[in-house]
């Protein structure tokens, strides 16, 4: 789960990492009263769940409140990547000498936790990562023993030479260290981490993403959840036992298991088709599911025909073929389906479909042809 | 030979009176599993198809000289789980489990490397041995005993590629779903090269998808120490970054991750990738 700027810097601050001042604003009269209250130049940012805001013209300076409220009009309702700005950050504008990254994820390989820093701030860390490598150092920390504050000196010594800054990077480390681990985030980043003319550190900006398995533990994260349109229905899928992505193509798949799931996106591809969705209905021929599942497909408009493959394994393919025709008789279905079982129990299962009005294939690759050849 | 489990191999199941566990308790028993006992605490005493049930896995390694459980209990007690079975003595974890924070699978992983155990998953299917042993959810009727080893990231995908492979008339060696999470136990590495030391196995399939690097890993593991054939699927050509692909370790984070730099790994060290899964049956036996 993705959380809001402004949000992660709330946090932030519970946990004594130093961010400027900062009022989130809904209307440009909001704005106008918060830059009048800063009585200085500030910085106007929009908030929306994604990366480049800058580069789309979603970060402005404004010296004096007419000029906030100019930038507003301008930012709020602006689009960036597809996602509706609907509200914007407004903090004080601070000048800063310098601008540096600090990063906390998980690390598949060394199964640890890894602290990120590098001296190459404010740009995208992947393309430091792809163009200066050697200017990215990380530290694995072991979650059973914790942050030392001899390796978060270290980390801030690669970053700074002045002891007092290096002191106060430190403790900034270990601060994002302690709020990663405590609320389960999958990634914490500041970036920038700035040191201004003044020579205070500050996170300038804040990322946060958590860990959907251990949501259950977080009530007051889950709180923050501010879903764009698409999300909402992912979340709805969830809360009926489904995964479901939405994409961009005209043939609606469903399939058990989230691997299958993939690879039949992928073979829509293969054969010249394009996938509209990724859903997993999991392992159940539960009629239900087939049902909500069904329903999702067909509120997408770009569906043009659905696709379903199964693989029976514990579930046998004749229980999957019941619940499917159980399902196509409930709800009233206009487009065409077709349907490939296999596995246990497959030539019961086709049997089955066989007096339905599912187009049956023999294969994964028959099925996305015909699916292909039905839009 | 086979790798990890065989016809010897005592299996207990914690959880064993729970839907799940009770279910797949007598499938694997039905497929001649070995399985020894059960663990479900405040229920000792009890007996699931004549099979004991102990209220600690201490118990159930002292009364039945068990090597092996399966991890049949929810999420939140799983890690849990899974450090009892390591501090009796287990040696071998299969975790069935979906759902586990990352952080505690840290704690997990670590704990269980200080006790020598070895874990497979967790949010996987279980492995096979097939015609010698059965552990996890995987269906027994696709399985047939061969020369093929497979090693997994998924679950029904697997069974996908497996049939084909045992319809084309080769078979498996052992074959096992390693979990979709970002941290997990036994790895494509360590797997490869019990494999690449075990008699039976003259070729392995290796079933990738997106998220984290495990397959370009496996492509550099391959080119400097395997001699036997490696052929390989990836799943997720497709997919958007930034989304979870119901996996959770199956995500394109900030662009590393795809399906295409894995596929270039592993054709740049000779592995052979399967454009469709139907494929992979073709692509083994012109190695073999």
């Amino acid at each position: 789960m993705k959380i809001h700027e402004y949000q992660a810097k709330e946090i932030f601050a519970n946990y004594n990492i130093p961010i400027q001042n900062q009022i989130i604003c809904y209307t440009t009269r909001e704005i106008r009263q918060a830059a009048t209250k800063f009585n200085k130049p500030v910085v106007i940012k929009a908030q929306v769940q994604v990366g480049g805001r800058g580069k789309a013209g979603g970060v402005k300076i404004a010296k004096n409140p007419v000029q906030a409220e100019q930038a507003g009009t301008q930012i709020l309702g602006m689009k960036i990547k597809g996602l509706t700005v609907e509200k914007v950050l407004v903090s004080d504008a601070i000048d800063i000498k310098s601008e540096s990254y600090v990063g906390i994820t998980n690390d598949r390989n060394s199964k640890n936790i890894v602290i990120m820093v590098s001296s190459e701030g404010g740009v995208e860390i992947e393309e430091v990562a792809k163009r200066t490598p050697e200017k990215i150092f990380k530290m694995g920390i072991n979650p059973e023993i914790g942050i030392f504050d001899f390796q978060a000196r270290n980390l801030a010594f690669k970053l700074f030479d002045d002891i007092k800054i290096v002191s106060e990077t430190a403790t900034i480390i270990k601060n994002l260290y302690r709020c990663y681990v405590e609320t389960d985030s999958s990634l914490s980043e500041i970036n920038p981490l700035v040191v201004t003319v003044e020579g205070k550190v500050i996170a300038l900006d804040a990322k946060m993403n958590f860990d959907d398995n251990a949501l259950y533990r977080h009530q007051e994260i889950e709180k923050l959840r501010d879903p764009t349109e698409d999300e909402k229905k992912e979340i709805d899928a969830k809360n009926k036992g489904l995964s479901y992505i939405k994409l961009d193509g005209e043939i609606g798949c469903m399939v058990n298991g989230a691997g299958l799931a993939m690879a039949t996106m992928d073979l829509i591809k293969l054969y010249g088709g394009e996938p509209a969705n990724f859903l997993d209905i999991g392992g159940s021929s539960n009629p239900q599911k087939v049902i909500d599942a069904m329903n999702i497909l067909l509120g997408d408009k770009n569906v043009k025909v659905v696709m379903i493959n199964i693989f029976g394994g514990i579930t046998r393919c004749d229980d999957v073929a019941k619940g499917l025709v159980l399902a196509m008789k409930k709800i009233d279905v206009k487009l065409p389906i077709v349907a490939r079982l296999t596995g246990t129990n497959e030539k019961e299962g086709r049997e089955i479909l066989k007096n339905s009005n599912l187009i049956s294939a023999s294969s994964m690759s028959d099925a996305a042809k015909k699916a292909i050849s039905l839009i | 030979m086979s790798i990890l489990v065989d016809e010897k191999t005592r299996v207990i199941v914690q959880g064993i009176t729970g839907r799940d566990g009770r279910f797949h308790t007598l499938k694997m028993k039905e497929y001649g599993t070995n399985v020894v006992g059960g663990v479900s605490p405040g229920k000792a005493g009890q007996d699931v198809d004549g099979i004991p049930v102990f209220n600690s896995v201490k118990n159930a390694v002292s009364e039945t000289d068990a090597d092996t459980s399966v991890i049949f209990v929810p999420a939140r007690f799983a890690t849990d789980a899974m450090c009892e079975a390591s501090e009796a003595g287990i040696k071998l974890v299969v975790a069935v489990s979906e759902g586990i924070p990352t952080i505690d699978m840290i704690k997990t992983v670590k704990f269980l490397e200080k006790n020598n155990t070895f874990l497979i998953g967790p949010n996987c299917p279980g492995l096979i041995s097939p015609e010698k042993c059965k552990i996890g959810i995987l269906p027994a009727e696709i399985f047939k005993k061969g020369n093929v080893g497979v090693i997994s990231r998924s679950g029904t995908l697997t069974y996908e590629i497996v049939n084909e492979i045992t319809k084309s008339g080769l078979g498996e060696s052992t074959c096992m779903g390693i979990g979709g999470d970002p941290i997990i136990g036994l790895n494509f590495i360590e797997l490869l090269s019990m494999f690449e030391n075990d008699p039976q196995t003259d070729a392995v399939v290796l079933i990738g998808e997106i998220g984290g690097d495990a397959e370009e890993q496996a492509a550099e593991f391959i080119s400097k120490n395997m001699t036997k054939p490696v052929v390989a699927f990836i799943a997720g050509q497709t997919a958007p970054p930034g989304k979870r692909m119901g996996h959770a370790g199956a995500i394109i984070s900030s662009g590393s991750g795809t399906a295409e730099e894995k596929i270039y790994a592993f054709e740049k060290v000779g592995v052979s990738v399967a454009k469709e899964p139907s494929e992979i049956a073709k692509l083994l036996k012109a190695k073999l």
